[in-house]
């Protein structure tokens, strides 16, 4: 049985040794916590990625961006995200957008619906751009969409 | 990630988060974590391996009924091959100065961009 990877020891360690400040990661007490209102064969369901749908520059702004699941994108982008590019790779969508897995639930009737889009957060060093803007966006988004549930694949 | 997540629940929507970094999503703590022991990159299962993204995914949505209360399920599927788990972000002595310098490169692109306007406004 092997340990969890330690990911924000080894992430302190990494950009101390590019002698960047130490991140403070967020942490809260309480935990909002949203019981699900009816069945989940009656629910449709956003799906939420880290991905972006253009191969974005370390340097470039970052918005909350929508693409639709029908058609799918043939691929999402994350090379300016912090994942394992040595063990791995995102030539799979399945692998982290998974939208085919999703309508295969909705055909078996384990799932309402999918949402017509889907949604990319960028990954923000600054917390409160995430509490203040990009999360009330996707909220919106979400609601916008009739969504009553969401599944967040977070690279 | 997971500040959406709390951003959606506090507004009445349910969420999963299905992810590969415990300790930085329980940190922050969240409603419901499906948590897959896999390099980060592909949390939804193995590349091309439908069969097992389709549990992973079944899985995750379970949650959504199962969980009363806020909860992290530890996720069946092994990734084969551990050898990720000791390299990743790993630092060799042969890396410490090429990593100061990519320090002190970042840092100064930043600045660059500052100073161009180039950053996302408040």
């Amino acid at each position: 049985m092997n340990e969890p990877v330690a990911y924000m020891e080894r992430t302190r360690r990494y950009y101390a040794a590019q002698s960047f400040e130490p991140y403070r990661w967020a942490q809260f007490e309480d935990v909002p916590f949203a019981p699900l209102g009816k069945p989940l064969r009656d629910c449709t369901l956003a799906l939420v990625t880290t991905a972006a749908q253009y191969d974005r520059e370390e340097s470039d702004p970052r918005y909350v961006d929508s693409g639709p699941v029908a058609p799918p994108p043939p691929r999402l982008y994350a090379n300016d995200l912090s994942w394992d590019k040595k063990a791995t790779h995102l030539d799979d969508r399945g692998t982290y957008l998974p939208i085919e897995r999703l309508q295969e639930l909705v055909a078996d009737g384990r799932l309402g619906a999918l949402a017509p889009r889907f949604h990319c957060v960028p990954t923000e060093y600054s917390q409160r751009r995430t509490r203040d803007a990009d999360a009330p966006e996707v909220l919106r988004r979400c609601s916008e969409d009739g969504a009553d549930i969401a599944l967040l694949v977070p690279l | 990630m997971s500040l959406v997540a709390r951003h959606l629940e506090a507004n009445g929507i349910p969420t999963v988060i299905l992810g590969s970094a415990l300790d930085i999503v329980e940190h922050c703590r969240v409603a419901r974590f499906a948590f897959v022991d896999f390099p980060l990159g592909n949390p939804c299962g193995k590349p091309y391996d439908v069969p097992m993204q389709r549990d992973i995914v079944a899985s995750a949505l379970g949650m959504f009924e199962t969980a009363t209360a806020p909860n992290t399920q530890h996720l069946p599927q092994r990734w084969g091959d551990n050898g990720w788990r000791d390299a990743y972000m790993a630092i060799r002595e042969e890396d410490v100065a090429a990593l100061r310098r990519k320090g002190e490169a970042r840092r100064a692109d930043r600045q660059a961009l500052r100073d161009a306007g180039r950053v996302r406004g408040e």
